[in-house]
């Protein structure tokens, strides 16, 4: 039993030295037009040996490590009474106060400008999960192409502001309902696929706009972007240090309340501006999951039949929820490309989709909470830890696969609303 | 003679399989009218080309005196026409009030706008839907489980909460597709009695397919035989219990 222990545990470690060895241990160089073959330095050498036994050693206790696992499982992580504790804590409208409260001071806890640009990126992150926890997490069709919606609003924003100087709260509706229009676009020949099928079709969506938008070069400047895009004004006063929209008869904010200009005061406004937005997102999708077409939107997602049958038009909600996400998303963007002051299809790339996808689901399909959590979790934790970067996508990759063992549901399962029978709707 | 629902000369192809082959039914309102036959007979497609899953082949399906073939199923079922399934399809996820609601979806305020602000119609509308799915919950009996997800009820629960489903699209005919089927037989004699009731205190009209031959001719006002595809016999229950063709295609010939 023990032998074959470690006879099982030798093989895959063995197999590892002998495909490592080849490709790390052997140091291969040109010298006189001819190739020498050399041992590699020791610390290669040394990397293979260590990671031959550290193979071996986790095959060995891997049943042992594997207990230990399941533990910490059923103990720490899915307890059904945290859950429960989770709830109580949550109709407590004093926690939620404190949340609030703590959101609007959170700037002059952090004192640096990084950690509130950090804060902002959390923001539109938050707000884009939300956008596509609708359509993923509600509705159930996967949206690989994501961030074209994304784009659609920022650069919506930015060529309206570039080419017709208009201001950012002008834009703003413009942008979603142009992000919105190219949902509604996409959504009529997609309707009819499902699941893999939407999920390439919709991918493909999302790097024809960002190639439009590379080569578009006249209109969108192509690979450089639109730069000097104006920062939003709050109730017309301007934000940045010198008076860029209207140099004339503008003011700022600064002048206004007689300050003097500190970045840190800028990246405060822009955060209070976002998180109001966040908070508007918020509300409104909630308010939708509550009613009638949110309703609509999980029946479709539990059984298109049975709601063909009750008489509910598919192709009218797969659009509205296909509508929706993609106006979050505009919403977003016209932030984001108003914030960056400058954008380019570098931003809009399938990694941005995957991304936001893996908030949706790494917090929990469907739940906002977890949407929220996840996003943070995301966005923030890989601009924290700077000096990981290039281990990043490893991490990533490991959060998931781990989620996908321990926690499959998310980090917060979907509460249904409960219903009191009496006609009222229970938070 | 003004149907509710009328079906002539049925026909539904699937490449050289002709599944159902120039069937006819006349459901008079306020009727219990059953199709019976061996498996694999043609019922549920009859069923399926009624309700417009299917497109026929052939033949004329009229709902109220309109032609109603071909029409999209969302809007058929709009017309006052539903059903239930073989195999029962709750949204399973959602709790059992919810699954009542998403049902009156077509009877609620889904202006975008009077939602979001909570206007007087839409809470009077929700309210009158809060009204409808307790009403029918009571009636099946299943109050007690209001917010409990619909998968995780029994399988009885889940066929009753189907049929309260149905019900509070305020249907004028309801198409119940196996209702027995897997329940035992004191569900059996519940939901005998629960159809009955449908008829009597609703005013409702039911098409039934059904293996439970008891529970068939207990009911049933009058019945149609379907063999492979092709009309057998119709009649009432008791010449339908006596029709020599009939025995013979369930029992084969002696």
């Amino acid at each position: 039993m023990k032998m074959n222990r470690i006879l099982s545990s030798l093989v895959p470690s063995l197999v590892f030295v002998f495909l490592a060895f080849p490709l790390l241990g052997i140091d291969m160089s040109p010298k006189d037009l001819k190739l020498t073959i050399s041992l590699a330095p020791s610390n290669s050498l040394t990397f293979i040996l260590v990671a031959g036994i550290a193979i071996f050693l986790f095959q060995y206790f891997r049943f042992s490590l594997m207990n230990t696992a399941e533990f910490v499982k059923t103990t720490v992580l899915s307890s059904s009474v945290k859950n429960i504790e989770l709830d109580k804590l949550l109709a407590n409208y004093w926690v939620w106060a404190a949340f609030l409260v703590i959101l609007f001071t959170w700037p002059l806890l952090l004192g640096s400008s990084t950690s509130l640009d950090i804060s902002i990126k959390v923001l539109i992150y938050v707000m884009l999960g939300l956008g596509l926890n609708v359509v993923v997490g509600l509705a159930g069709l996967l949206d690989l192409g994501y961030v074209g919606f994304y784009a659609v609003g920022a650069y919506c924003y930015a060529m309206l502001n570039f080419y017709f100087d208009i201001g950012f709260w002008v834009a703003l509706p413009v942008s979603v309902a142009a992000a919105a229009t190219a949902g509604f676009l996409l959504g009529f020949p997609v309707l009819r696929l499902r699941g893999d099928y939407l999920a390439i079709v919709t991918l493909g969506f999302g790097e024809i706009i960002r190639i439009l938008l590379n080569n578009l070069s006249s209109i969108t400047g192509g690979p450089n972007g639109i730069n000097g895009i104006d920062k939003p004004t709050i109730f017309g006063l301007e934000i940045t240090k010198r008076l860029k929209i209207d140099k004339e008869h503008g003011q700022t904010i600064y002048d206004y309340f007689g300050f003097d200009y500190d970045r840190m005061y800028m990246m405060m406004v822009i955060y209070f501006l976002a998180l109001i937005m966040v908070l508007f997102c918020l509300f409104v999708i909630n308010r939708l999951q509550r009613m009638p077409i949110g309703r609509a939107w999980e029946a479709l997602r539990e059984d298109e039949i049975a709601c063909r049958s009750l008489g509910i038009n598919r192709t009218a909600v797969k659009l509205s929820a296909f509508t929706i996400g993609a106006s979050t998303a505009g919403f977003a963007g016209a932030f984001f490309a108003s914030y960056q002051g400058s954008i380019s299809p570098e931003s809009f790339i399938f990694f941005e989709s995957a991304i936001i996808l893996a908030i949706v689901v790494l917090g929990g399909m469907g739940s906002q909470l977890g949407v929220i959590l996840a996003a943070i979790v995301l966005t923030a934790l890989p601009e924290m830890a700077r000096e990981f970067n290039d281990y990043r996508m490893l991490v990533f990759g490991a959060l998931m696969v781990l989620m996908m063992i321990w926690r499959p549901q998310g980090f917060i399962q979907m509460k249904r609303p409960s219903i009191d029978l009496n006609g009222e709707s229970k938070a | 003679m003004s149907y509710l629902l009328e079906a002539i000369d049925l026909k539904m192809q699937f490449g050289g399989l002709m599944a159902v082959n120039g069937v006819n039914l006349h459901v008079k309102k306020n009727e219990i009218v059953s199709v019976i036959g061996p498996n694999g007979a043609g019922k549920t497609t009859v069923f399926n080309c009624l309700t417009g899953f299917y497109e026929p082949t052939g033949g004329v399906i009229k709902f109220e005196n309109d032609e109603v073939q071909g029409m999209p199923g969302h809007l058929i079922s709009r017309k006052g026409m539903v059903r239930t399934f073989q195999h029962v399809r709750l949204f399973k996820d959602m709790s059992v009030v919810e699954n009542l609601l998403v049902a009156q979806h077509r009877h609620l305020n889904t202006n975008f706008l009077s939602g979001l602000f909570k206007t007087k119609s839409y809470r009077d509308l929700e309210q009158k839907a809060f009204a409808q799915a307790k009403f029918w919950l009571e009636k099946v009996g299943l109050t007690e489980f209001a917010d409990r997800e619909a998968g995780n009820m029994s399988y009885g629960q889940q066929r009753r909460l189907e049929i309260a489903r149905c019900m509070v699209t305020q249907p004028k005919l309801i198409m119940l597709d196996e209702p027995a089927a897997g329940l035992n037989p004191t569900e059996t004699v519940e939901l005998n009695q629960l159809i009955s009731d449908l008829r009597s205190d609703f005013d409702m009209t039911v098409l039934l397919i059904e293996h439970d031959m008891k529970l068939v001719m207990d009911i049933s006002d009058r019945i149609y035989v379907v063999n492979q595809g092709m009309p057998l016999a119709n009649g009432t229950p008791a010449e339908i219990q006596n029709n020599p063709d009939v025995i013979k295609a369930y029992l084969g010939e002696e």
